[in-house]
């Protein structure tokens, strides 16, 4: 992975730049030993690592913006970091910037029940939020499958999806405002606590959900917490294909309902989450889809019927419905657990994140199975079928030469065949470094520009996260020019308002 | 993950290769950061499990002493075993850990205070004579211990302020027949504890009169004593097998006697974990390997026994609303989440849990002696989450977890089975005759 070439420059000053980053968060939070910088190599892909120049932990929103303007003054990159989950390397360090880290930034602020919003500091993990709020009968929504600790900034910064998203939307429909910290220092406030707060201005809020901290660093969010729904039952389905499976999934759809979410596993994926859920699967069942369907007992009771009816004309083996919420949270454990479970099956593993149009699935899949002969390595599935998001597993062994640049090709033909098949390259893991030479592919020369021109307007300088989402450099100062060259502004015959 | 540690390394130990395939399963997700008592407090990714893989990794890939933070990072680690049970990739973190340690121990040189500390303690809490007359220096001491800071201020703020009880009779080395018309289900052998022989008998005496009642005859075997885990928990291996050869004879004597033995039973859910991994510390050892094999096999918490043997029908009306709190030893050491509230319940208590349950109190054997800064904020936090609940009466089954926690939660803390005790016919316990119950 080829990134922006480091400043040996800045790399001489770490020692001194440390000494200043510790007189404004204090001593034990700027890390430089070396042993000690090791563990922020990488994120959630141990594949790329690269060591920080520095570790920073802020403990307030006004040392976030007391580290900005001093980096900003000496030139110094910066990479904001949550808890380090991210599958797209969107933490992955830089040896000439600092990693800034939210997780001292854990607190629940203010919960205003009443007009039902939570406003939260960016460190908190996202499951935190919904515990915090429980005893209201309230919970934040979007449930990326890392929400046991993956933070709500990072989340913010990935506009993560999660099983849930697929009928309530995703992390950018769930953020009402936000307070973030430009490169330079300055504060901004975006939207507010309530439905509508952001009506009338520009919506920058949309801009910065999902910027994969390339645009500014965000310091606090106000989100809306939803009631949690009356009953949910879950029905898990097993297809003797995984054609059938898939073409499921195009039926519940396309019978008018929306699930709250509809997951498909395939049958190694079962294999590896059944030791842990301590249940086995018919011997017949090449992939599993789990159906969740919520809202009040009478309209979830009436689903349950169309589902299974649905899924028994599809062709499925068997269909189970959870009973209690105990059975309900066992059979999502099992889908929650599905990737770390994966780690058992085999040293390493590459998971990427195309999404497609659903009617397309069973072409993807099976084109899918034809790459894994051609690169000799095995893989699974398992991933949100209801929005044709797919998270492919590739198998390999980093201790094998050349495994991992088998993996990378494999993973990079994937998304090559979802967008062409009229996807696009990310539903919810980002961009990062992990697919961000292929944005070509999706993107035009032009599209491309248009993008690292919103970078340039926030961050002309280059300094925040360089070297993530564009494969190549945003050229800001070029744009700048462009806009007013020998002193006149372009286009200077039409009138200004 | 993938790591370098170089193959001379893995060849010349067996555990450093065991490490290499431990870290090879981690695949960095992070899951684990989320039930860390350290990273609760520190937010910091190397007092994370996942951080200290990396300390590990790093430490064997460089070889040689590893550098003073890379030890205080694994010091500060509770050993609680959080991570390993929520790990959905089966990382052994607990065999990484208690190697990783040994190999600290054999390669870095501690300053002098830590030394003498940590030999202290490994020479003190198997010994109960020795832990006795301790305590009884410690009580004299205990008045001046404003003056003192740290480990040291830790060591005497355990000091109990009352005097220590009597050594009780049952802890000589003797069998509890069943009572006369009874007869005899099972046979099984009591590790009686080292410290907790010293600091409360109450418990010892409250499981033999429980597993006498339900008509199994209860050995103390002659030569069994500490378990060893305080010595492993320092990386002291050296120190920690003598203990564990003495208690394996001691119960394979037994278990190989005309009478034999059907279970070895622990009521101390810490010591409980370390004689379930007698097997694993001994598995290189071929004249040892089996023999501890069996005897982890045999291995049961009083709990575990007392629900596969079946509790009998409550004669106490109790009724009172118990908060249990499950001791880190007991819910991920050895995986015992839900047999302590079910016996519970089905002895008449109504049960309630701890909010943030999988949090360590800081106790963790020796820890909240060597760390004490951490470890008193996570008593500060399990006080709060217990006094929370609003309960009569908090149990648990480890003797760490009561120490730390008895005088601060406002309520009698007692041992499930001395409430098990009473209210299959036993009498009531002490702390709870001595305390005025808050009102139902």
């Amino acid at each position: 992975m080829q990134m922006p070439e480091p400043s040996q420059a800045i790399m001489n000053q770490r020692e001194a730049l440390a000494v200043a980053l510790r007189q404004i968060v204090g001593q034990e939070w700027v890390i430089s030993d070396e042993a000690e910088r090791r563990p922020y190599q990488c994120d959630g892909i141990t594949a790329y690592m690269a060591m920080p120049l520095l570790v920073v932990l802020p403990g307030s929103a006004a040392e976030v913006q007391q580290i900005l303007r001093f980096c900003h003054e000496r030139g110094v990159k910066v990479v904001p970091r949550g808890s380090g989950t991210s599958l797209s390397g969107g933490a992955l360090p830089l040896e000439d910037g600092i990693l800034l880290v939210t997780s001292r930034l854990c607190n629940v602020l203010e919960v205003d029940a009443p007009n039902r919003v939570a406003r939260v500091q960016p460190g908190v993990p996202n499951i935190k939020i919904s515990e915090a709020v429980q005893h209201l009968g309230l919970c934040y929504m979007p449930d990326p499958s890392s929400q046991l600790i993956s933070t709500i900034g990072g989340n913010v910064a990935e506009n993560a999806g999660g099983v849930h998203c697929l009928k309530y939307g995703v992390t950018a429909n769930h953020i009402l405002g936000l307070e973030a910290v430009l490169m330079t220092g300055e504060i901004i406030r975006l939207g507010g606590a309530y439905l509508g707060a952001a009506e009338g201005e520009m919506d920058l809020m949309g801009v910065l959900t999902g910027s994969e901290g390339l645009l500014a660093m965000v310091t606090e969010i106000a989100v809306r917490l939803e009631p949690v729904p009356e009953v949910a039952r879950v029905i898990s389905m097993s297809f003797p294909s995984v054609e059938e499976a898939c073409a499921c999934v195009g039926a519940i759809v396309g019978a008018g309902i929306i699930p709250a979410g509809l997951e498909f596993m395939d049958r190694k994926v079962l294999d590896a989450v059944s030791v842990l859920i301590r249940e086995t699967f018919d011997s017949n069942t090449a992939a599993l889809l789990l159906c969740e369907l919520d809202g009040t007992a009478v309209e979830v009771d009436a689903l349950v019927d169309v589902v299974s009816d649905v899924a028994r004309n599809q062709g499925a083996i068997e269909t189970k419905v959870s009973t209690t919420e105990e059975e309900r949270q066992r059979i999502w454990s099992s889908r929650k657990l599905a990737f770390s479970a994966i780690g058992k099956l085999c040293p390493d593993y590459y998971c990427t994140d195309g999404t497609i149009p659903r009617n397309k699935l069973p072409e993807v899949l099976n084109k899918m199975a034809d790459m894994s002969v051609k690169y000799g390595l095995d893989y699974a599935n398992c991933f949100h079928a209801g929005d044709g998001n797919l998270h492919p597993i590739i198998m390999y062994d980093a201790a094998k030469p050349g495994d991992l640049e088998k993996a990378e090709a494999f993973g990079a033909d994937v998304l090559i065949a979802c967008v062409d098949a009229g996807g696009v390259l990310s539903g919810e893991h980002g961009v990062g470094v992990e697919k961000r030479d292929l944005m070509t592919h999706q993107f035009t020369d032009i599209d491309l520009n248009q993008q690292q021109m919103v970078k340039c307007a926030f961050d002309p300088a280059e300094l925040l996260n360089p070297g993530k989402v564009f494969p190549t450099a945003c050229r800001c100062a070029e744009f700048g020019r462009m806009h007013v060259r020998n002193g006149a502004i372009r286009f200077p015959d039409i009138p200004r308002f | 993950m993938l790591s370098h540690i170089p193959q001379a390394a893995q060849d010349a130990d067996a555990n450093i290769k065991l490490a290499k395939e431990i870290i090879g399963n981690c695949v960095h997700c992070g899951v684990c950061l989320s039930r860390c008592p350290t990273y609760a407090v520190k937010h910091e990714e190397n007092d994370s499990p996942r951080g200290r893989i990396f300390l590990i990794k790093g430490m064997y890939e460089k070889g040689g002493a590893p550098d003073d933070r890379t030890v205080e990072h694994l010091d500060r680690c509770l050993t609680c075993l959080a991570c390993e049970a929520i790990c959905p990739s089966g990382v052994e973190y607990s065999k990484l850990i208690a190697h990783g340690r040994e190999y600290v121990e054999q390669h870095y040189r501690r300053p002098l205070f830590q030394r003498i500390v940590r030999e202290s303690l490994i020479r003190l809490l198997p010994n109960a004579g020795l832990f006795r007359k301790a305590i009884a220096l410690g009580r004299l001491a205990r008045p001046a211990r404003g003056l003192f800071s740290g480990t040291l201020r830790a060591m005497m703020d355990m000091v109990p302020a009352k005097p220590l009880p009597a050594p009780s009779p049952v802890d000589r080395p003797q069998t509890f027949t069943v009572k006369p018309g009874t007869t005899r289900r099972k046979r099984v052998a009591l590790l009686n504890g080292c410290v907790q022989t010293a600091l409360d008998t109450a418990i010892n005496e409250a499981t033999i009169r429980l597993l006498q009642r339900h008509g199994v005859e209860v050995v103390v075997a002659r030569g069994s004593g500490c378990c060893g885990a305080p010595a492993e928990h320092m990386g002291a291996e050296d120190k920690a097998l003598p203990l564990v050869k003495a208690n394996i004879d001691a119960w394979l004597r037994e278990a190989d006697g005309p009478e034999g033995l059907d279970a070895v039973i622990i009521n101390t859910s810490g010591c409980g974990t370390s004689v379930k991994a007698y097997g694993h510390a001994m598995r290189l050892d071929p004249q040892w390997a089996d023999k501890a094999a069996r005897v982890s096999a045999m291995a049961r918490d009083i709990s575990e026994f007392m629900t596969e043997i079946g509790l009998m029908p409550a004669t106490q009306p109790a009724g009172l609303r118990v908060v249990y709190h499950s001791a880190c030893s007991m819910q991920h050491g050895q995986r015992i989440i839900n047999q302590p509230k079910d016996l519970l319940r089905s002895a008449g208590f109504t049960v309630l849990d701890v909010p943030e349950g999988y949090l360590c109190c800081g106790s963790a054997g020796t820890y909240n002696l060597l760390q004490p800064d951490i470890a008193g904020q996570l008593k500060e936090r399990k006080v709060r989450n217990i006094r929370s609940v609003n309960a009569q009466v908090a149990a648990s089954g480890n003797i760490g977890c009561m120490t730390q926690l008895a005088g601060e939660v406002g309520i009698p803390f007692v041992h499930t089975v001395e409430l098990l005790d009473w209210a299959t016919g036993g009498p009531e316990p002490a702390a709870l005759a001595a305390t005025p119950l808050v009102a139902g």
